[in-house]
């Protein structure tokens, strides 16, 4: 009889806990909504989708230039990671915007998330499908019967429609999975590689080419770029809760919190060293040089801007849902099936945003915009 | 059977096998086929290029060579040793929670046949579920706690994800344990009118030890795992995880480098077996014969 009345106990006091722990949950949940605090500013969390990168030059730049306090923000820049999806961040509300491509989103906000992009920061695709010249692989039809990489998870999605416009259907090549590095793209598994111009087509001009003895050089590859082919689809914006842009006070945030981001990356035109530094100091290791190519070619995608940076252009957008509505991948499946909702993107903050800087005397199109001559070192130091 | 000699021993044999696997190594990247060996499209050996098997010595030359040429970076074997300290602390804290659950469970399983078959096919059903698929979940459940001063930290996702993946072996194993003493034993206690507490200190946990102890070194290994695989996941910075990550964008210029935080993870596992196996010197009395999980 003892033992049993002090499991009772035992039971008893388990089941208290966790209660306790139960109501820790509930009233966390709520009690940081859109209070402020800290001197008067309002806080505000930014969902990158990867880890610290020139990538995200601008968003660093604004708050190590405090241009985010200038506008009563008090930013906090959340690192991604393999399995975090920045627009379920979002569209939890654990987050108050997110950086994210815009084909990546399409098919979340078709499965339910109200979000909205309010500024499309980068205007041209950085996606490309790079090849050693002795392939000669120099447009989207000589794919056909090549062993051809891509990373999938939504990072295929411009490849596929550049074969398909070109007549290449995806039996006529060979998918190869593409790992984080490059190492099989050089050792010849796969011909035709998925690179970033900012990232991985900079990794194999940091790699010592065994034949020469040197770097490997830029005429030595072939780069499909898809802007030129005219499957470009829309990368990097800024997306908000469409839910919340109702409230006055979260839109009045977005407009100023476009309007910083935009700031930094005039920033990151102007000081690309600086702000390549910036990066680095946020916590990437990436080695010096790469971070700074990464940092130029991001400038690349963003400046000159043909309307003002973020503006979402309507031509590149439905050039976007097209693609996304009628490219299928390897199991016949499309990003979408139907037209996105009105919701999916406005211009509305970031037109605000823009002629508030117009004001203050900053130029948002960057029509002078040079990009600088960075040498590679080898492993990107 | 832990004598000065025989320990020196020990450690003889181990730096035996390190150079052992570092000769294979070497050999094996100086007589092996530049392409690898290939039957019928399948790679069966690696290719022995520099990229693909960097020489054992490009790799510890790294190790003493500054991250990255920034002004400031420090030395490789610092960065690693950093981010080995992490994810050991995290890997410790997710092991602690696995050890305290998983016995919890293999007691509750123990005393209430019920419970046994309640639970056991839920901790096996647990193992099922992708790491992947839980790890957004933790973060995010784990963002939303605050209680009072105290708000919940991205290593703690982690170190909860660890301890997902370390309590399976422990409960299982102390379940089996605790289960272990002959009905004969148990019928004595009975006899003396011993109620289920006092066959428990005095009979049950001792003879569980045996079947612990593995099970306890199986856990660290999986927490280390774990740890390193979710803060992979969730992009935590500050471990190995996020710089095996990091690293491997350099596998092509620097084949070194990725190399680096490997060593690092090697270094982790074996402080965690190495940390398990003091436990177990401290319950030398109760190890009979140990039995494999």
């Amino acid at each position: 009889m003892k033992h049993s009345k002090r499991l009772a106990l035992g039971v008893g006091a388990i089941a208290a806990a966790s209660a306790l722990v139960l109501t820790g949950c509930s009233t966390g949940g709520s009690s940081n909504g859109s209070d402020t605090d800290s001197g008067g500013l309002t806080p505000v969390k930014l969902q990158l989708q990867w880890f610290a990168q020139a990538q995200f030059a601008g968003y660093y730049a604004a708050l190590d230039q405090g241009y985010y306090e200038d506008e009563g923000l008090d930013v906090e820049i959340l690192e991604g990671g393999a399995d975090i999806v920045p627009q379920d961040v979002l569209a939890a509300g654990d987050a108050d915007y997110a950086i994210s491509w815009v084909p990546k989103v399409l098919g979340s906000i078709e499965q339910g998330a109200n979000i909205t992009n309010v500024a499309q920061i980068f205007e041209r695709s950085a996606t490309t499908q790079i090849s050693f010249t002795d392939k000669n692989i120099t447009e989207p039809a000589d794919l056909a019967g090549k062993n051809v990489g891509s990373w999938g998870y939504g990072n295929e999605w411009e490849l596929f429609a550049g074969m398909q416009k070109d007549g290449v259907g995806l039996d006529d090549i060979n998918l190869v999975q593409q790992a984080f590095d490059m190492n099989g793209f050089l050792a010849g598994d796969i011909d035709a590689a998925q690179a970033m111009t900012y990232n991985e087509y900079a990794q194999v001009l940091e790699t010592t080419n065994p034949a020469t003895g040197e770097l490997y050089q830029p005429d030595e590859l072939n780069v499909i770029n898809w802007n030129d082919v005219g499957t470009a689809m829309l990368q990097d914006a800024i997306w908000a809760d469409a839910g919340k842009l109702d409230d006055e006070d979260y839109a009045d945030t977005t407009v100023k919190f476009i309007k910083a981001s935009i700031k930094g990356w005039v920033y990151a035109k102007d000081n690309p060293e600086e702000a390549a530094a910036i990066v680095t100091a946020s916590g990437s290791t990436l080695g010096e040089s790469h971070q700074l190519w990464m940092t130029n070619e991001v400038n690349k995608l963003i400046w000159p801007s043909t309307n003002g940076v973020g503006l979402i252009d309507e031509d590149a957008w439905v050039r976007t849902v097209a693609i996304a509505l009628g490219t299928q991948n390897e199991t016949g499946a499309t990003i979408i099936t139907t037209e996105p909702p009105e919701t999916a993107y406005s211009n509305e903050y970031v037109q605000k945003a823009l002629d508030e800087l117009k004001e203050d005397g900053v130029d948002t199109s960057g029509d002078d915009f040079e990009p600088i001559e960075v040498a590679l070192n080898e492993g990107g130091n | 059977m832990t004598t000065g000699s025989s320990w020196w021993r020990r450690i003889g044999f181990g730096l035996l096998g390190v150079a052992l696997l570092a000769g294979v190594w070497e050999l094996y990247t100086f007589l092996g086929p530049a392409e690898g060996v290939v039957v019928g499209g399948v790679t069966v050996l690696p290719r022995t290029t520099d990229l693909a098997m960097p020489h054992i010595w490009v790799m510890f030359e790294r190790l003493f060579e500054p991250v990255t040429s920034a002004a400031g970076s420090p030395p490789m074997w610092s960065a690693v040793l950093q981010a080995s300290a992490f994810t050991l602390g995290v890997a410790g804290v997710g092991w602690l929670v696995a050890v305290v659950v998983g016995m919890l469970l293999a007691l509750l399983m123990q005393r209430f046949r019920s419970a046994e078959q309640a639970v056991l096919p839920w901790i096996i059903l647990s193992q099922t579920v992708p790491l992947i698929a839980i790890a957004p979940l933790v973060r995010r459940w784990g963002s939303a706690l605050e209680i009072g001063e105290f708000s919940w930290e991205n290593w703690m996702s982690v170190a909860l994800i660890a301890s997902y993946l370390a309590f399976f072996p422990i409960s299982i194993g102390a379940l089996r344990g605790l289960e272990s003493p002959d009905t004969n034993h148990v019928e004595l206690l009975h006899s003396y009118a011993a109620g289920w507490w006092r066959t428990l200190l005095r009979l049950r946990l001792p003879a569980s030890v045996p079947y612990l102890l593995p099970a306890l070194r199986l856990a660290a290994a999986s927490a280390v795992i774990g740890t390193v695989v979710a803060e992979v996941s969730i992009g935590l910075r500050g471990g190995l995880g996020r710089m095996v990550v990091e690293f491997a964008a350099a596998a092509g210029g620097d084949p070194g480098k990725p190399w680096a935080p490997i060593f690092g993870a090697v270094l982790v596992g074996l402080l965690a077996a190495g940390l398990v196996s003091l436990i177990g010197l401290t319950l030398r009395r109760f190890r009979r014969a140990e039995v494999p999980a």
